[in-house]
């Protein structure tokens, strides 16, 4: 006699188990298939093309009417299971119950719906089958915003085909990388750049506090209070395991419905397959795991003895000219190696992670052709020793090319600006080149290109090397470090021409040789693109070094220092009340007056620092930044409100000037003095921007230094009032934040470009004087915030331990 | 093994480091870019600077007193530096860090 088998959703693993009872046994079962979606299985991968307009329903039905009769299955589509009676052995429909000698669940996953106020608005949808599918389409089909929350696989199949639709797509993604789940960073913004390409907004670290409106969607309101307008709302962040029934039931239910290898739930009657299930700990969301699990599953109930194994995964991306692959574990880890290959010319990242002697990872973007080579290797095991060198050009090129240290450079479209003084492109350099200018000296002379700051020198001669070939030398030059053979000034410039915004972007169009860079490169690249995208980059505090990370100065015993600023050198009796108050509830071992005119607390234990900060904070005193490549101090003298021969109000410029700087970051530190008059007693000639007051005004210099180096400062150029001085020194900041390479103080700098260079643009130049000052301003607005009052408010958790077992051991 | 829940993963951040605080000293509880964990002695072998407050690159970190660096697998200086800092098994699981407490007593009674 046939035994009964339930199914409990016609999903694409079930739908695999029963092609395969079919064809082992057809008559070992009597068959009833419950399906929640008022039709039968069909290949749900492949919603993507139907959803972009690629296919129809019908071209992605696995199994039509016809085939269930075929195999004698009762169909109860379109009817929820609404239980499970164990006792009975009987599954119980919306339209009646049927009796089970073994049951079968295979009720997928239900997306996950983000807790805002507004989810259930009509308009916000979720995309899981066909339903949602036509409705998105329809949506379309009027056009207007789509904002698609989620930048994962579904997110961005959705995104794509809502764009091929017509609409005008947002994504919104809450990592700092698209896909990141199934990429590195590297991969992730290649993958941003194509999606940009093709007209898609992406917003990474975007997370969405509400979505609003009256009676459908209207927009969609994120955490920093920025507003989308939204006709579409798609969320696809994610899936959790339909497990509601196998609870109500009594199963054993973990985040999915607990089995054993042979897909056996807690109950030896209910076998579970599909996403709905937890196997050792695993979820699984891609098919090629799911039908192993459908084979195991044909077998158990056939009483044949089979085990589920999981097996390494891949990953692709069903979006036509996203070209991506992934596959197996490309973490870092225990004896792990990475070998890197970047093509900035062809966009192409490629990046594959050995253990010993075997791969066990690999991250593709660009050219994907060897992905099913390299996950064989990897499922394999195979032993890679031989071929180890060159790998990663793949089987059908083991000659092995090597990576080209100018393929920055000769990626560069005709118009990047190469020398920014000349506003020379790289097309101009070409041409000249082409003319017969075949040395520097001879580019220098015809198109004026590096012939001014001369920071832009290296990648003129990369421009020679690149178009003459063999016949041009290039000089050596100092690469930044053993990630790049770029110089620091190259960097610079390139980050400029090719308007690159985000470290992943450095890496991937200069071709960093490392797949994330390392504490030399990373500071300086951070600097660079805060400097000059202060509104589109986002500082990484991960990229600095501990003291701009935590805001203190780290002393040799790993305790801290504590300096909050005294602007222009003055102080209240509150204040040193409060610093002195601060130093006993803290136990502050040491206090110092400092020669930059404040007070150094020091000693303090790293996990005070937020209450200390809090502290401080609140007797009205900010950061003073001693620990930074940023605006120091601006000592001043008292100046004529109290002095003989004072000729101006040297400690109200001085205190302006902190005011107007102060929070900005620099290539290396900046420190100021003003002296009411040429006695100095501000010591302003040996800073790196000094200014001494006379009866006819300011007299402004630059490019002193009293550290390693003793210099006196040279003359910038002498102005009449207070307000010409101030806009002086902000030119003077945003010029030497724009070109200096990191860690360079302004006299070093300066001793660079040459001091003429700079009177140029800053002095003698009022245009561009107003535009550097609009920059700066620019910047401020940005970056111009108490990090002491930032930290205590969002990540004072962060400086303490994040647990403690000497507690526990105690008990 | 037994091992102790000490947090979720999200406490720390990508490419950052958290401190336990243990009966012997702190361990250094770091999280790579790629979300892999890795826990080591908080003490420099060279002169006791904070390790948890290096930068975290690959799968390494640099001292922030004197710039050593150290692979966070095998805890042995790279390059020409000579030391090595104490490794502890750590591993996430479904987005928690836990760290392998027998490991950490042995250490303290040693
Ligand atoms: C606290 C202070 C000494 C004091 O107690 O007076 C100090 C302390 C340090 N200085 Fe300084 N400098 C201090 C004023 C100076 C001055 C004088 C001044 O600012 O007028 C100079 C010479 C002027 C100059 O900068 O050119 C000075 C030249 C240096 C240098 C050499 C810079 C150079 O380019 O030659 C360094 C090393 C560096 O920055 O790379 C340095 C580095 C340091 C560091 C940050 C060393 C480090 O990296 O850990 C010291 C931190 C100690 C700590 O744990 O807190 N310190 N340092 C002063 C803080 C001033 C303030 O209120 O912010
Ligand atoms: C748009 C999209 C693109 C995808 N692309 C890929 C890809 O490229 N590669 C890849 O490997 N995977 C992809 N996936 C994932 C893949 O589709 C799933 O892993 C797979 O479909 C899961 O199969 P399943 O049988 O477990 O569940 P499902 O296919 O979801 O089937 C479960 C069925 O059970 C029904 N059900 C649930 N509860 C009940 C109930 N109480 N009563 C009756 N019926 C019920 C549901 O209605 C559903 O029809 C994609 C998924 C989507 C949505
Ligand atoms: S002079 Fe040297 S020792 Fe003294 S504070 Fe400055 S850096 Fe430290
Ligand atoms: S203490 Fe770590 S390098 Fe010196």
């Amino acid at each position: 006699m046939k035994q009964k088998l339930v199914v409990i959703g016609a999903g694409m693993a079930s739908g695999r188990v029963l092609e395969r009872l079919f064809e082992a046994e057809p008559d070992a079962y009597e068959v009833t298939l419950f399906n929640a979606e008022p039709r039968g299985n069909y290949n749900r991968i492949m919603l993507s093309p139907v959803l972009s307009g690629d296919k129809t329903y019908e071209e992605i039905v696995t199994h039509d009417d016809d085939w269930y009769a075929e195999n004698g299955v009762t169909c109860r589509f379109g009817e929820h299971v609404v239980g499970i009676d164990r006792n009975r052995k009987v599954v119980i429909g919306e339209k009646g119950e049927v009796a089970y000698d073994k049951l079968l669940l295979g009720t997928g996953s239900a997306p996950f719906i983000i807790p805002v106020p507004g989810k259930d608005l009509p308009g916000v949808i979720t995309y899981r089958d066909l339903d949602d599918t036509e409705k998105m389409i329809e949506a379309a089909a009027k056009g207007g915003k789509a904002v698609v929350i989620g930048g994962g696989l579904l997110g961005l199949e959705a995104a794509a085909g809502l764009k091929e639709r017509g609409m005008d797509v947002t994504v919104l993604h809450l990592m700092g990388h698209l896909m990141e789940r199934q990429l590195d960073p590297s991969a992730g913004y290649l993958l941003r750049k194509d999606l940009e390409g093709r007209g898609i907004t992406v917003m990474t670290q975007a997370s969405t506090s509400a979505i609003l409106g009256e009676d459908k969607v209207e927009a969609v309101l994120l955490e920093d209070k920025t507003v989308l307008e939204a006709d579409l709302v798609v969320m696809a962040v994610g899936i959790r395991p339909e497990t509601r029934l196998a609870t109500d039931a009594a199963l054993e239910v973990a985040r999915g419905v607990e089995v054993n290898a042979q897909m056996i739930t807690s109950d030896p009657d209910i076998l579970a397959v599909g996403e709905c299930v937890e196997f050792d700990g695993q979820l699984f969301g891609l098919v090629a795991p799911l039908y192993d699990q459908a084979n195991v599953v044909a077998q158990t109930l056939l009483a044949e003895p089979a085990a589920f194994v999981p097996k390494e995964l891949s990953t692709k991306l069903k979006v036509t000219g996203c070209d991506l692959f992934s596959a197996g574990d490309f973490a870092e880890g225990e004896g792990r190696e990475d070998i890197v290959f970047r093509d900035p010319a062809r966009g192409v990242y490629k990046r594959l992670v050995l253990e010993g002697d075997t791969l066990v990872g690999a991250v593709m973007y660009g050219d994907t052709a060897d992905g099913s080579w390299f996950f064989g290797l990897i499922k394999d095991g195979t032993d890679i020793s031989e071929m180890r060198e060159t790998l990663i050009f793949g089987p059908g090129f083991q000659g092995g090319a090597q990576a080209d240290p100018l393929a920055a450079v000769a990626a560069l479209a005709d118009d990047a600006e190469i020398c920014g003084c000349n506003g020379i492109c790289k097309g101009d350099i070409v041409a000249a080149i082409q003319d017969g200018a075949t040395d520097l000296g001879a580019v220098r002379a015809t198109t004026k290109a590096s012939g001014s700051c001369g920071t832009c020198t290296g990648l003129v001669e990369q421009v020679l090397a690149v178009t003459l070939g063999d016949d041009f030398v290039m000089p050596a030059a100092q690469p930044v470090c053993g990630c790049t053979d770029l110089t620091h000034e190259d960097v610079r410039r390139l980050i400029k021409a090719q308007e690159l915004k985000s470290m992943p972007a450095v890496w991937q169009e200069l071709g960093w040789k490392s797949s994330d860079g390392c504490h030399v490169c990373r500071p300086a690249l951070n600097y660079y693109l805060l400097a000059d995208w202060p509104v589109e980059y986002i500082d990484d505090p991960q990229s600095r070094f501990i003291n701009e990370r935590k805001h203190a100065n780290i002393q040799k015993d790993g305790t801290y220092s504590v300096v909050p600023r005294m602007w222009g050198g003055m102080t209240t009796p509150d204040e040193l009340r409060a610093i002195a108050d601060a130093a006993e509830k803290y136990n502050v071992p040491t206090v110092h007056v400092t020669g930059g005119q404040r007070i150094d607390l020091l000693g303090v234990k790293g996990e005070d620092l937020p209450d200390i900060w809090a502290d401080l904070n609140k007797a009205g005193m900010v950061s003073g930044h001693a620990y930074s490549k940023g605006l120091r101090t601006v000592k001043t003298c008292v100046g004529k409100d109290h002095c003989r021969f004072g000729t101006q109000d040297s400690t109200g410029l001085g205190i302006q000037l902190e005011k107007a700087l102060w929070g900005s970051w620099t290539p290396h530190k900046v420190k100021l003095a003003v002296s009411g008059c040429p006695r100095n007693c501000a010591e302003a000639t040996c800073k790196d921007i000094g200014v001494i007051c006379v009866d006819s005004g300011y007299q402004i210099s630059v490019a002193g230094a009293a550290g390693m180096d003793v210099k006196e400062t040279e003359s910038l150029t002498d102005v009449a009032t207070e307000k010409e001085a101030l806009e002086i020194v902000m030119a003077m900041m945003q010029i030497y934040r724009e070109n200096a390479k990191y860690l360079d103080r302004i006299y070093k700098w300066v001793g660079k470009v040459g001091l003429d260079w700079v009177k140029e643009q800053v002095v003698d130049d009022l245009e561009n004087r107003a535009a550097l000052v609009e920059r700066f301003l620019l910047s401020q607005s940005v970056y111009q915030k108490d990090p002491w009052a930032e930290h205590v408010a969002e990540r004072a958790e962060t400086y303490r331990p994040i647990a403690n077992l000497t507690l526990e051991a105690a008990e | 093994m037994s091992w102790i829940d000490i947090g979720a993963l999200e406490e720390i951040a990508p490419r950052g480091a958290r401190v336990v605080k243990t009966a012997f000293g702190c361990v250094a509880v770091f999280r790579t870019e790629t979300d892999e964990v890795f826990a080591v002695s908080d003490r420099c072998p060279h002169k006791g600077g904070p390790l948890s407050d290096g930068i975290v690159h690959g799968n390494k970190v640099t001292c922030p007193l004197h710039n050593w660096v150290f692979s966070l697998e095998t805890g042995e200086a790279q390059g020409a530096d000579e030391g090595q800092v104490p490794t502890y098994a750590a591993r996430v699981e479904a987005g928690r860090i836990l760290l392998d407490a027998t490991q950490l007593q042995a250490r303290a009674v040693a």
